[in-house]
């Protein structure tokens, strides 16, 4: 093993350069620089760093032998693991399987112990999860606002608008289930499933805003076809047939909300969704 | 003066010198001068597990720095800082610490980008790393241990990516949380509990950032760092493979010594893979939070395409059928199939990969001389297969790019891959196998050229001849 005797210019012009890029980034930063600044000058430190450890080790390579290791890993002698096997086992370790078996009971006690205060992490709900995604907080009566929390009369929906709405009074990042789709269609066009007629006002359908899918926000409407489109994984969804799913990997229909007015003329719920919103779960 | 600076540094230094002083504490001189003679093979390849590892301390290290600056909170704060679009809004803490950190903290961008940057070659270099030891045979008898402990790391590591892309409660990051809460929802009997517990309730929940917090920075670098460690034991123990050539034997590792020869390189290798990350930082960006806005449960960007790396299970989920049906009375939601199933039987078949090719080539002898990827048709038929699949289901994911240059529905591109999910990864599989096994087969035709260009291979190398 014989190294270059002398130190390698090319080897040493790296690190001062490397040297110099680390001197470029600290005064790019005190300066406050750009961030294509900072990342050039570090960037270009670790760069001729890597070149001039490159080129060093290829030297060393050059002028050396290759190397042969020999591998000496295979099972132990028998003899020897009869030996380990006896010191593991010895006495005053007795084959007892009472001795043992309790042992194993009291770790597997404490390790099952160990696991109950992980349902801390449930929030206080008083039910079942089930019963929680089963209702959404809609009632008969509670007004529809919009994003700046106004109430909605019916009027303010052009024909071919959305709007996103939320109950009055609740605040929408906490209560995400309820987020409802208004949409004004011609009435004509309609063909909404049995006992719903009476769900519309002046043409205006409210469905729930989550796909029945993965629980995107069905963001998309596409007004000359009256259909509601999920940016996620694409489903298809036809607002005059009840939201019925006609493309893509959602299965249900988006559930639609009863709408009424109230004295002032303003859009409220007559009740909750006609089934449970967003995805489908295990235990439906 | 070159001789002015050992004598100098024999006055500075106290007598005996500090190295001296620790061994004779410690006594390692004898074990330090066997581990600096550790062979290592010279080839390519074998850097890719080492870009892992790099990148993985980058990771470590940028971390620490962004968690100095990033709030994990969900409560609401107005936003003052340089980014004028957003000054006077209302959004969460974690999202205005993260645009603050792009913004307002100088060279908070850089490591920002950079971290993320590193996510990426991290997953990349252990995908590749992975291909590398399926297609060399390396996970034979008796690196099997090895092989689950890499894999398991794999699966820690996409999952630390997703949770550190979810924490800056950006619009882009909560519809993955969504998605994911969903797929959680899906799992039979205990979907809704898992789902509630994760979440802290219903979705979006009030915890769900602070714990993704804990896993991201705590939980799961530990994980990561025990499992490095036990990975690189165990390769020390085994000692690495290596491919055939003169002298090589399964008895035997042929190569550079850890140092100085190997050790330089390595260390350049670490410099370099800095060097990408620190240029990528400043010169791409990555993930602009402050583009996407805060997150809005009532709203999502479109088009909204996910990291790769999770791609391809957004790409399933687009391409499943809108089925549903019920075993013993429990309905099966739609999105357990994409979501939990698909990623469980692939993992799962790789999980049990040394076992099943051990099976099918009726071989448990141990290996530490690897064949080059064509010595078995079958590995590399199926490796093809499995790319090819995951290719399209990629493309199925970013569909919506497909749809604006081509001007098709969004449906018929949908039905051409639905076909393509199927019909492609057989075509790979076939035409893999065959290439390999034509290769094979003109390998054996031509030994006579291929000892020639071996020859040349040699000399090319300086003729370096072979010593204990």
């Amino acid at each position: 093993m014989s190294a270059p005797a002398h130190a390698p210019r090319s080897v040493v012009l790296c690190f001062m350069l490397s040297a110099l890029g680390a001197a470029g980034f600290a005064a790019s930063y005190v300066i406050g620089l750009g961030n294509e600044a900072l990342g050039v000058s570090i960037g270009a430190a670790f760069a001729f760093l890597a070149l001039g450890l490159a080129r060093w080790s290829s030297l060393i390579s050059a002028a050396e032998p290759e190397y042969v290791e020999e591998r000496s890993i295979g099972p132990t002698p028998q003899h020897e693991y009869d030996a380990f096997k006896q010191a593991l086992i010895e006495q005053p370790v007795p084959r007892s399987w009472v001795l043992w078996g309790s042992l194993g009971t009291a770790v597997a006690a404490i390790g099952g112990a160990a696991l109950f205060p992980l349902r801390s992490l449930l929030p206080a709900m008083g039910t079942d999860p089930d019963a929680v995604l089963s209702r959404t907080p809609w009632k008969a009566g509670l007004r529809l606002v919009n994003e700046e929390g106004l109430p909605i009369r019916p009027a303010d929906l052009a024909l071919g608008g959305v709007v996103t709405a939320f109950p009055e009074g609740l605040d929408p990042r906490e209560h995400v289930d309820t987020t409802t789709l208004l949409i004004r269609v011609d009435p004509s066009i309609l063909q909404l499933p049995a006992g719903r007629a009476s769900w519309v006002v002046d043409g205006v359908v409210a469905y729930s805003k989550l796909c029945t899918h993965a629980g995107c926000p069905v963001g998309l409407y596409v007004d000359t076809a009256d259909q509601l489109l999920c940016p996620c994984h694409h489903s298809v969804f036809d607002v005059a047939t009840g939201a019925n799913p006609i493309e893509g990997p959602a299965p249900h229909p988006l559930p639609q909300l009863p709408l009424g007015t109230d004295g002032d003329g303003y859009l409220v719920a007559e009740g909750d969704f006609s089934a449970p919103v967003g995805p489908s779960w295990g235990n439906h | 003066m070159p001789s002015l600076l050992p004598s100098l540094l024999s006055r500075v230094l106290p007598h005996p010198r500090p190295m001296r002083k620790l061994d004779e504490r410690l006594g390692f001189a004898s074990a330090g001068r066997a581990a600096l003679a550790k062979v290592f093979p010279d080839h390519w390849s074998f850097m890719l597990g080492e870009i892992a590892l790099y990148s993985f301390v980058f990771l470590v290290l940028s971390g620490i720095y962004l968690a100095l600056f990033f709030e994990p909170s969900t409560a609401m704060v107005v936003y003052h800082g340089r980014y004028a679009p957003m000054r006077g809004e209302e959004v969460s803490a974690a999202y205005a610490s993260a645009v603050r950190l792009s913004w307002d903290v100088r060279g908070g961008l850089l490591v920002r980008q950079a971290h993320h940057w590193a996510a990426h070659l991290f997953i990349a270099s252990i995908v590749l790393h992975l291909c590398r030891i399926y297609l060399t045979g390396a996970f034979r008898r008796p690196r099997e241990l090895n092989w689950t402990i890499g894999l398991t790391m794999l699966v820690l590591a996409i999952f630390n990516a997703f949770a550190g892309y979810s924490l800056p409660d950006d619009l882009l990051s909560g519809t993955g949380l969504r998605i994911f809460n969903a797929i959680a929802l899906s799992i039979p009997i205990v979907g809704s509990w898992l789902a509630f517990l994760a979440f802290d309730g219903e979705f979006p929940g009030q915890e769900i950032i602070q714990r993704l917090y804990i896993a991201h920075v705590l939980l799961v670098p530990a994980l990561l760092a025990v499992l490095i460690s036990v990975h690189l034991a165990i390769l020390i123990r085994q000692k690495h493979t290596h491919f055939p050539g003169p002298g090589r034997r399964d008895a035997n590792v042929v190569g550079s010594r850890a140092w100085p020869a190997y050790g330089l390189r390595s260390l350049s290798l670490l410099a370099a893979v800095f060097a990408a990350l620190l240029l990528a930082g400043g010169l791409l960006q990555i993930n602009p939070v402050w583009a996407w806005g805060d997150f809005d449960p009532a709203t999502v960007t479109a088009p909204s395409v996910a990291d790769w790396y999770i791609l391809w299970i957004e790409g399933a989920l687009r391409l499943f059928p809108p089925v549903e049906f019920q075993v013993f009375g429990f309905e099966i939601p739609n999105q357990f199939w994409c979501g939990v199933v698909l990623p469980g039987l692939i993992f799962g078949a790789l999980y049990l990969w040394p076992w099943l090719d051990r099976r099918w080539n009726d071989d448990r002898e141990p290996h530490h001389l690897t064949g080059r990827p064509r010595e078995s048709p079958l590995r590399v038929g199926l490796a093809s297969a499995m790319l090819a699949f995951m290719a399209v289901l990629l493309v199925a994911g970013s569909q919506e790019l497909i749809v604006q240059w081509t001007g098709w529905t969004v449906g018929s591109v949908r039905d051409v891959l639905r076909v393509l999910v199927f019909v492609l990864p057989l075509i790979a599989g076939f035409a893999g196998r065959w290439v390999a096994e034509s290769l094979r087969r003109s390998d054996l035709d031509h030994a006579v050229e291929l000892g020639h260009r071996e020859m040349v291979a040699g000399l090319r190398r300086r003729n370096r001849p072979q010593a204990q």
